[in-house]
């Protein structure tokens, strides 16, 4: 029988992982956008399964917004790894170290 | 019943590994394609939750759109991937010790005298026959919500500006039409009458 416990828990070992990603992956951007977006994936999960739980749709609205605003999200990120890596040749976060003092 | 925890574990499976497979990928381009099927698995669970339209949206807009671009943008840039990996075994273990941590945390708030059990939210029942769920949330969200609604597409078009803003770039140097100025070219401006006797012809 698949109770609630187990789409939490599904959600919550996805974002541990995601947050291990950032730590491994400190210095690539993009692959720390891509944990960012697997958070948000957990994150949804739980909205869903407790949408479902709860009988209430008000929570897969909220991951409807989620969506867009991650969409965006990537979009712009995505521009800024651009341009930095035109100006930069590089995507190193360590090397981004202007506005350092 | 037996037959969706078997779907459950399997996706269940695909994703976790999958998510495994994200953090650790060495090329950046397998890195997004094991997200895609991580996505992809995500989207089998949400129907197994009757969350028909977000799983469908999670694979045409998430996997289809934004997947893509991070393909392009990955595939676009030409990265030196030696210096990027460093730095990998050393955080390792640091990566391990908090994700585990955290794991534990929220496993034992999750489990933790059953608050999430069948006594406090017992299964729901399926979905009758005919219901829609996309009818239900386009009711609300065209209702209730219309104004996050309106507000979610004026952020969509703020991050297009954004993006074609920060990308877009004019090169010196490069003989571009000015489709303005060759608009407003007057002809006295590119034509001159010249006032001049007629020669004689040459007498030979």
């Amino acid at each position: 029988m698949l109770t609630l416990s187990h789409f939490l828990t599904l959600g919550a070992i996805l974002f541990s992982l995601s947050v291990a990603g950032i730590f491994i992956n400190r210095k690539n951007v993009i692959i720390l956008l891509m944990c960012i977006e697997l958070m948000l994936l957990a994150v949804n999960f739980n909205f869903v399964a407790f949408s479902r739980f709860l009988g209430n749709l008000d929570g897969q609205i909220f991951v409807f917004f989620i969506l867009t605003v991650a969409a965006a999200e990537a979009g712009i990120g995505l521009a800024i790894l651009v341009v930095l890596f035109r100006n930069r040749r590089t995507i190193d976060v360590a090397e981004l170290d202007d506005l350092k003092g | 019943m037996i037959v969706q925890e078997l779907i459950f574990y399997a996706f269940s499976l695909v994703l976790v590994s999958a998510g495994v497979a994200v953090i650790t990928a060495r090329n950046p381009v397998y890195a997004v394609l094991f997200l895609v099927l991580a996505f992809f698995s995500a989207a089998a669970i949400w129907i197994l939750l009757e969350a028909e339209f977000l799983a469908i949206i999670l694979v045409v807009v998430y996997v289809g759109a934004v997947m893509v671009l991070f393909l392009f943008v990955v595939m676009m840039l030409d990265i030196n991937l030696a210096p990027l990996k460093e730095g990998f075994i050393r955080y390792l273990p640091v990566a391990v010790l908090v994700a585990v941590a955290m794991a534990a945390e929220l496993l034992m708030v999750l489990w933790a005298r059953d608050r999430f059990g069948t006594d406090m939210f017992p299964i729901p029942q399926p979905n009758p026959v005919g219901y829609s769920n996309t009818r239900e949330l386009g009711e609300l969200l065209y209702t209730n919500y219309l104004l996050p609604f309106e507000v979610a597409g004026v952020v969509l078009l703020v991050a297009i500006i954004a993006a074609v803003a920060l990308t877009l770039r004019t090169r010196p140097g490069i003989r571009t039409q000015n489709v303005g100025q060759q608009v407003r070219t007057r002809r006295d401006e590119s034509v001159r009458l010249v006032k001049m006797k007629p020669e004689k012809p040459r007498s030979v």
